[in-house]
């Protein structure tokens, strides 16, 4: 199976080309600098430092959030205009999974990956390994630094925190529960192999068109709207004309 | 048998996901276009984000569907066209991104076209383009006059100081309890109200070919609030009628002044605000009166507002012309024409 993995769910953007579970090429850049620049230029010399024609994928496999809302767009949207446009299958796996694959199979530790999501906010879930399967323990969530190691400490095993190191979420993990350690720094870079493995054993999604990154979060303004408008059950407010 | 040129076009600027296949730079083959009104009409206006979201939940539909209704397969393609600004950041990376993906995996050359040059070609549809040129485009977020000494070339030779019309309309349809986007609704109070108030007509006696649309905005809330402090209620089909009159009066006076100092062959109106009964039928009447030699396309009702089938037209011009974009090719929000000299 030849597959295309994709993760530019924050500042790192990572590539790779993986066939029958080996790595083919990877490219993994991490600067702040724009993905929609970076991405299908790297895409296209991978491809042809590997000979592969766009067609000769079988998979494309996206880290589909949560993370950076520019980022995850442009992740999911090369994603699945791909697999629609060359028919093929298309997987999303979770971006603070792809990051939790970084702590070794062997580990006893609960994984906790998580993404600094602004204003002492973070993304974060719960995962964990079981019998060389990366499963997930704590759906992946949007919520205060506060709250999450509030529920850390709470938990009777050792934990494992995972993540890209900031000033801003640093500055938040000086005191860390008992309970709770944190990964070196070289953790928290996405590994486009790793997704490209874990999308390998997935199910392809059933239908491309739907298919949207996961957020996490709604927009402030929908927020309000809903605060408003308690009971509104329409879903779709896009229409053809 | 002829040759013919397929382009499959890209827009995504604003809160229109549209896909469309055109022939030859004229012919329209399908324009699929799925409209966000719905959903940004519960804000009062467009949210960037949202709107951005909705674009990747539509994108793949309306490619697919672009190339079923047109009957055509990737093969077939010659090109891929795309625009890339100006408009909100989150929703043209969207266009951007699918597009750049579509030509690569299908080794299609990539063609970037401004939205504003797609606006313009609208009028394309429904008449040949004749050189040099003037455009008056008006929509909700541009008011501008573009000078076209020949194709492919274009001269902002005056534009908006403040508000585009659009907005205008918008933001004192606000004031009347007018749904986002308020100009359809204004245009038909308008026809049956008079201009009992003579608003301020801005700039219109000043010797440049510039616009300004917040004095007249200002003048009009200030009408309705101080009525609704004496108690009064006024006429709104008046207040629409005065407000459009204005606003008619600054655009028709400020391109009749550019045509006598730019002699050309033929005005293009195009742009959202182009749909427009009053401003149509006055530009009509006023280029028979004053500019009879010159020509006059008006983009077609159906494609003043944001379509691809426009950025088709456009793009097949670029693509004539040698225009092509490389795979880091990126959004450009602040896009615009050069202002001329
Ligand atoms: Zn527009």
């Amino acid at each position: 199976m030849k597959v295309l993995a994709i993760d530019t769910s924050n500042h790192p953007m990572s590539v790779a080309l993986v066939e029958d579970d080996q790595l083919l090429a990877t490219t993994t850049l991490n600067m702040v600098r724009n993905h929609s620049i970076y991405l299908m230029p790297t895409i296209d010399r991978l491809f042809k430092l590997v000979k592969w024609a766009p067609t000769d994928i079988d998979r494309v496999v996206v880290a589909q959030g949560p993370g950076s809302y520019t980022g995850i767009r442009i992740a999911a949207t090369t994603a699945k205009t791909l697999a629609d446009t060359i028919d093929v299958d298309l997987v999303g796996v979770s971006s603070l999974a792809v990051i939790a694959r970084n702590v070794l199979p062997t580990s006893k530790q609960v994984i906790v990956p998580f993404f600094d999501a602004r204003r002492g906010n973070v993304f974060a879930g719960a995962y964990q390994w079981e019998e060389g399967k990366l499963t997930n323990q704590i759906e992946d969530q949007h919520l205060a630094m506060t709250t999450l190691l509030d529920q850390l400490a709470k938990i009777e095993r050792p934990v494992i925190l995972v993540g890209h190191m900031t000033k801003r979420i640093s500055d938040q993990l000086e005191k860390l529960p008992e309970n709770v350690t944190l990964a070196p720094r070289t953790y928290g870079i996405p590994s486009t192999y790793q997704l490209a493995l874990a999308g390998e054993g997935l199910s392809a999604v059933k239908e491309i068109d739907p298919f949207v990154p996961h957020y996490l979060r709604i927009t402030e303004a929908e927020a309000n709207w809903q605060k408003l408008h308690p009971g509104e059950t329409r879903k779709n407010y896009v229409r053809e004309v | 048998m002829a040759e013919r040129n397929l382009i499959l076009a890209f827009e995504t600027s604003c809160d229109e996901t549209s896909v469309a296949v055109i022939e030859n730079g004229t012919k329209i083959l399908s324009n699929i276009v799925a409209t966000q009104i719905d959903s940004h009409q519960r804000f009062g206006g467009v949210v960037p984000e949202v709107a951005s979201r909705h674009h990747i939940e539509w994108i793949t539909r309306c490619i697919d569907q672009s190339l079923a209704e047109a009957g055509v397969s990737y093969e077939d393609l010659d090109a891929v066209a795309v625009t890339y600004g100006p408009g909100l950041v989150g929703s043209l990376l969207v266009g951007v991104t699918a597009a750049k993906v579509v030509a690569w995996a299908h080794h299609l050359p990539l063609v970037p076209v401004n939205h504003m040059a797609g606006h313009l070609y609208a009028a394309c549809f429904v008449g040949e383009f004749k050189y040099p040129q003037m455009a008056l485009l008006v929509s909700g977020g541009h008011t501008e006059l573009v000078y076209m000494p020949r194709e492919h070339e274009y001269e902002i030779i005056g534009e908006t100081r403040d508000d585009a019309a659009g907005e205008a309309y918008d933001k004192i349809g606000r004031v009347l309890g007018v749904n986002y986007p308020a100009g359809k609704t204004i245009d038909e109070w308008a026809g049956q109200g008079k201009d009992t108030f003579h608003f301020p007509r801005a700039m219109e006696k000043e010797a440049n070919y510039d616009f300004s649309f917040s004095g007249l905005k200002s003048a009009f809330i200030n009408t309705v609030h101080n009525a609704d402090q004496r108690g009064e209620k006024l006429d709104k089909n008046d207040l629409a009628a005065s407000f459009q009159q204005s606003v008619i009066d600054v655009l028709a006076e400020k391109t009749m002044r550019a045509l006598n100092r730019y002699p050309v062959k033929q005005l293009i109106l195009a742009g959202g605000v182009a749909a427009n009964h009053g401003l149509r039928t006055r530009l009509d009447h006023d280029m028979k009166k004053f500019h009879p030699d010159v020509s006059m396309l008006q983009a077609p009702l159906k494609l003043c507002g944001d379509n691809a089938a426009m950025i088709g037209a456009a793009g097949y011009i670029n693509y004539l012309h040698g225009d092509r974009a490389g795979w880091d090719l990126n959004a450009v929000p602040g896009l615009m024409f050069d202002r001329m000299k």
